[in-house]
């Protein structure tokens, strides 16, 4: 079973501090790989906190944890990352004249792994 | 025989510290540097903290030819031969050096006909397209502290991209206009997450995801009294009508209004067409009351790069200079789409990271490809490089200029000396080679 998604990939704190210790080291790794849901989301799709999920774009594909996001942090539909390679896979290269790939508001199928 | 104890450094303070991590450009950080290591960052938020805590002098070779460690000279030749040699370069970054550096690199670009471009164009690019369209009601960061009553963020999240923004700039300061600080300001958040910053927010509007043109453009019809459908208009926008009513209305009865809006706006839908939507809010908003506009800017000297481009070819990014003399369009010579199209030939990558941040077409293309990185850290950028240089980090060994996000230069102090070398050295070394390799190929 997979439902479309809207995904919002941004900055967070943690990101931005694992800049710093370096894109290898732990921090940025972590802070990078996870996704953000609303619970009720989870709820409707049996998805357990990190579990891994697959997101798949018109551009690429990628596996990747749930985390369940506050209650009201996020709106029904919408997924929340911290930019970096795994969000990058799912962008495409035409940026509509703009010189800007379109990076945030993505449609993404979310599908049970 | 007993052998003495080595030294202890003593310890050394940094008063007025630069921290260019972020566009807030924080001027006033002290730093306890010991030796080669800055072990306090006082006043700095979490992510200043983490940018001065975390730029030791690595542990790496400061050039690398194919991966191998080598001399920066030999670096330094073979990073002007890939780039003379090449066809159709790009040069591409920038916003995380020095304006000094900048300039040098926009003369490299000059000197082989490069096309040329800043991480701009993945940021702030369609803003820099609007505000030639729609031009630019600003201010400095100054004026926001010592007048604005009323602070909206638009499709920013500075609670954790710029964690000083509200303290420093534009929500707690005590001004000469607003000696109550936060008391004496309303603060609007429009977002389409309940972000961090929401908490800081008077009110708070959700709008619903690639909505923003339709909301700014509500906003715009409301403040030229256009009457508006209310179904329609909540259908679009996920709000009732009443709500954007209220807000106007309370945009028109402030006294000093300023918008600040971050990658929400450029990143989605829209784009472009977004920014020119909130620059024209903007200006209708002059016609009632005192406002202005800003661009949250991420990196510490994306600004100065604007700044840069646009003194040494009359364009911000998105420049080519094949032809021998300047030419802008966003969409064609934007780094992005020169590698998505496949078409550059070679390519040199100062102070940023594409090989993590582009599209995965852009990126597939940039491995192909022979290009030239400049970085004080590795990343996956100066993994796959031809040659990579590991530099001094700005701001923290290496003096200069920076532009905060609202155009006001700031100097940089240094914490301590490192022995990489700096970008600007590693850059005028490149300049040099390539003019050399010019008088020979035009001698002969």
């Amino acid at each position: 079973m997979s439902e479309i998604f809207i995904l919002v990939p941004g900055r967070s704190s943690q990101q931005g501090c694992g800049i710093n210790e370096g894109k290898f080291n732990e921090t940025y790794v972590n802070a990078t790989s996870f996704v953000q849901m609303n619970p009720n989301d989870m709820l409707r799709l049996g998805i357990e906190d990190e579990e891994k999920i697959e997101l798949k774009s018109d551009f690429g594909r990628i596996e990747i944890a749930v985390r369940k996001a506050k209650a009201d942090e996020l709106p029904v539909g919408l997924l929340f990352m911290a930019y970096g390679d795994l969000s990058s896979r799912l962008m495409g290269g035409d940026t509509h004249g703009s010189g800007m790939p379109t990076s945030k508001g993505l449609d993404v199928e979310v599908k049970k792994i | 025989m007993a052998t003495a104890e080595p030294e202890k450094a003593e310890l050394k303070i940094v008063n007025d510290a630069t921290c260019t991590f972020c566009g807030c450009v924080c001027d006033d950080i002290q730093l306890t540097v010991d030796g080669h290591k800055i072990t306090k960052a006082k006043k700095a938020c979490v992510l200043g903290t983490s940018w001065f805590l975390n730029h030791e002098i690595e542990d790496r070779a400061p050039c690398f030819i194919k991966g191998q460690p080598a001399s920066v000279e030999a670096g330094i030749k073979e990073a002007a031969r890939i780039l003379y040699e090449a066809r159709y370069p790009l040069i591409y970054g920038l916003s995380d050096t020095t304006v000094e550096s900048q300039r040098v690199a926009v003369s490299i670009a000059d000197w082989i006909g490069s096309n040329l471009d800043t991480t701009t164009s993945v940021c702030h690019g369609p803003s820099g397209m609007a505000f030639q369209s729609a031009g630019e009601s600003t201010c400095s960061l100054g004026e926001v502290k010592n007048r604005a009553d009323m602070v909206m963020f638009w499709g920013s999240n500075p609670a954790e991209s710029h964690p000083r923004h509200f303290t420093k700039y534009s929500l707690m300061p005590k001004g000469m206009y607003v000696p109550n600080g936060r008391k004496d300001r309303t603060c609007v958040m429009v977002d389409v997450r309940k972000t961090k910053s929401a908490k800081a927010a008077d009110i708070f509007i959700q709008i619903k995801p690639r909505k923003d043109f339709e909301a700014l453009w509500t906003l715009r019809a409301l403040a030229n009294d256009i009457e508006l459908d209310p179904e329609q208009v909540e259908r679009e926008t996920g709000n009732p009508l009443s709500l954007w009513q209220d807000l106007m209305d309370r945009m028109k009865a402030c006294k000093y209004g300023v918008i600040f809006f971050g990658m929400g706006l450029t990143m989605t839908r829209g784009k472009h067409a977004n920014s020119e939507g909130i620059l024209s809010l903007t200006r209708d908003m002059n016609r009632h009351t005192r406002f202005a506009c800003k661009p949250n800017r991420g990196h510490g000297n994306v600004t100065g790069a604007d700044n840069v481009v646009t003194w040494r070819t009359g364009y911000p990014f998105g420049v080519n200079l094949g032809r021998g003399y300047p030419r802008f369009n966003p969409g064609e010579y934007t780094a992005s789409d020169v590698l998505a199209r496949g078409e550059a030939d070679a390519a040199m990558i100062i102070a940023s990271d594409p090989m993590a941040n582009f599209s995965q077409p852009a990126r597939e293309h940039l491995k192909t490809i022979p290009y030239v990185a400049l970085d004080p850290k590795e990343t996956p950028t100066t993994k796959h490089a031809a040659v990579s240089f590991t530099v001094a980090t700005y701001g923290i060994n290496v003096p200069g200029t920076v532009y905060r996000m609202d155009d006001v230069p700031i100097p940089l102090r240094t914490a301590f000396d490192s022995p990489l070398p700096s970008d600007l050295k590693i850059l005028q070394g490149i300049e040099k080679e390539v003019l050399a390799l010019r008088s020979a190929a035009f001698a002969s």
